[in-house]
């Protein structure tokens, strides 16, 4: 599937915004985007494991701690989007 | 001047150093920027009496603060009074009770004049020609007015369902009001991809770490005035968070300079229960914050279901021992007229969520009662008056007879016996 990538990370991308990328939920996703771009999980992972704080990721347009997290399940018509949590108020 | 006082951002996750320009995100694990002082520097320049010395405003505190000259926006904001509330004491069951009154902050009524001040001031140091921000209402008012004042074009974004008075009161100044079809989420996160691409200062996404100090303000105010004095417990609403760390932030940095000495301090977060999920995952002993879809509370200036500051103010909530409490739309308005009655201060809806939840934390033993309590009330109630409209009765309407004004006065005499 198509998973969109923020400008600060496109550097491990060699410059994509765009890449694809395989997996049954999340977290084997990241698995096989850091496979296939070394140096970005731990971008997006903190060293537990989990999602950093300040990274969101979006499948279709919904936040996926609004559905289980790195245990959503996804499937390859799915857009996955990676976007820093924005600060406001 | 300022620059040897304040020289980086610094990432508040990773702490890795940043130059202090108008950026707001970490570059490795996009925590958020914050601006990183020399404390030991400042210590040794200020003292509490070159402070008192000090303009008439929040820029007494100006070597906490992060601009490198003279503030050139807003100059003359913030030194609010704080009112001792005794009639409120008494009314919610504690012994002292003080009010740090923004209602009254100049120019726009509300807090935000103090983070508009500061965002601005660097923005020009910066070069912007265009200032804008999301916002949930206030904070659209206060770059309007400021902007204009400095003779800064601005454009302001705003949930197109905002009150009416906030919509009038940012339109009046000539500013370019956008209203989205969406939550405050929404706008927030279309602001964040309009910085990117046009390059504009939004006060609260790229300008966000200079911006974000000048609530400290409302701090250094309450212990200044206080008597160089940090109080035992603050109750500070929360719609992002932002205010309620930096108020705690405004206390430990005095210690830190050497202004008052080190004292326990509690920190107590409000919110509408309609839009709560800080305070949801105060009370459920986390501070993994599950975002709300749908804010749905007359409080829409705390309406941010996702806020940026909302894991730093539970960690600060615990970290001082504060607790936290939401409270119902009409405890919100009880809150509005029962401040109005007793103190004279006519707060908006984001007041009557902090006067709702101090009288709330007092009746459930949170807060004991014979510990100074500060409110921070954060805007003016003239600009949510759709909140209390049906709310507050009518006028008796009589003839311009004397017999009708007696028959008036003596019925509501007898009603009242």
């Amino acid at each position: 599937m198509q998973v969109s990538i923020p400008t600060p990370l496109r550097n491990l991308t060699g410059n994509q915004e765009l890449v694809t990328a395989t997996g049954i939920t999340i977290g084997t996703l990241l698995a096989d985007l850091e496979k296939q771009f070394p140096g970005i999980g731990e971008r997006l992972l903190d060293d537990k494991g989990q999602v950093r704080r300040f990274v969101n990721i979006y499948v279709n347009g919904e936040d996926i701690r609004f559905l289980q997290d790195k245990e959503t399940s996804i499937k390859d018509s799915d857009e996955v989007s990676i976007v820093p949590a924005i600060a406001g108020g | 001047m300022n620059q040897e006082f304040f020289s980086n951002l610094k990432c508040r996750e990773c702490g890795r150093l940043y130059p202090k320009k108008a950026i707001h995100v970490c570059e490795f694990d996009f925590g958020p920027l914050e601006a990183a002082y020399d404390y030991d520097k400042i210590k040794r320049h200020i003292s509490r009496k070159s402070i008192e010395s000090g303009p008439h405003s929040m820029w007494r505190y100006r070597e906490l603060l992060p601009v490198d000259g003279n503030p050139t926006v807003g100059v003359q904001v913030g030194y609010t009074p704080l009112v001792k509330a005794d009639r409120l004491a008494r009314a919610i069951g504690v012994k002292d009770v003080y009010v740090k009154n923004d209602t009254v902050n100049y120019p726009t009524l509300s807090f935000k004049d103090r983070v508009v001040s500061v965002a601005l001031s660097r923005a020009r140091e910066l070069n912007f020609q265009i200032v804008a921000c999301a916002s949930t209402g206030n904070l659209a008012n206060s770059v309007a007015a400021n902007a204009a004042s400095a003779g800064l074009k601005s454009y302001v974004l705003i949930p197109a369902d905002l009150e009416q008075n906030k919509v009038l009161n940012s339109l009046v100044y000539g500013t370019n009001v956008i209203g989205i079809k969406g939550p405050y989420d929404q706008v927030n996160r279309l602001c964040s991809e309009i910085a990117g691409k046009y390059g504009w200062g939004f006060v609260n996404v790229n300008l966000r770490p200079y911006y974000a100090e000048g609530s400290k303000t409302m701090g250094f105010e309450i212990l200044e005035q206080l008597g160089w004095k940090i109080p035992k417990h603050t109750i500070v609403c929360m719609a992002s968070g932002s205010l309620l760390t930096k108020i705690a932030k405004a206390y430990t940095e005095s210690i830190q300079v050497g202004l008052v000495d080190e004292t326990p301090f509690h920190i107590h977060g409000a919110q509408a229960t309609g839009c709560s999920p800080i305070s949801t995952a105060f009370k459920n002993g986390t501070d993994l914050i599950k975002p709300v879809a749908k804010p749905q509370t007359i409080a829409k200036s705390l309406s941010i279901g996702t806020p940026a500051d909302g894991y730093y103010a539970v960690n600060t909530m615990r970290q001082t021992g504060g607790s936290c409490e939401d409270v119902t739309d009409e405890e919100i308005i009880d809150g509005i007229k029962l401040l109005a009655e007793t103190e004279g201060i006519f707060a908006e809806t984001a007041g009557g969520v902090t006067v709702a939840t101090a009288r709330k934390l007092v009746s459930l033993g949170k807060i004991p009662t014979h510990e100074g309590l500060v409110l921070c009330i954060t805007g003016h109630g003239l600009k949510t008056s759709e909140a209390v409209a049906n709310h507050l009765g009518h006028p008796r309407i009589i003839q311009p007879s004397l017999r009708e004004f007696d028959e008036l006065i003596s019925s509501e005499a007898a009603a009242a016996a």
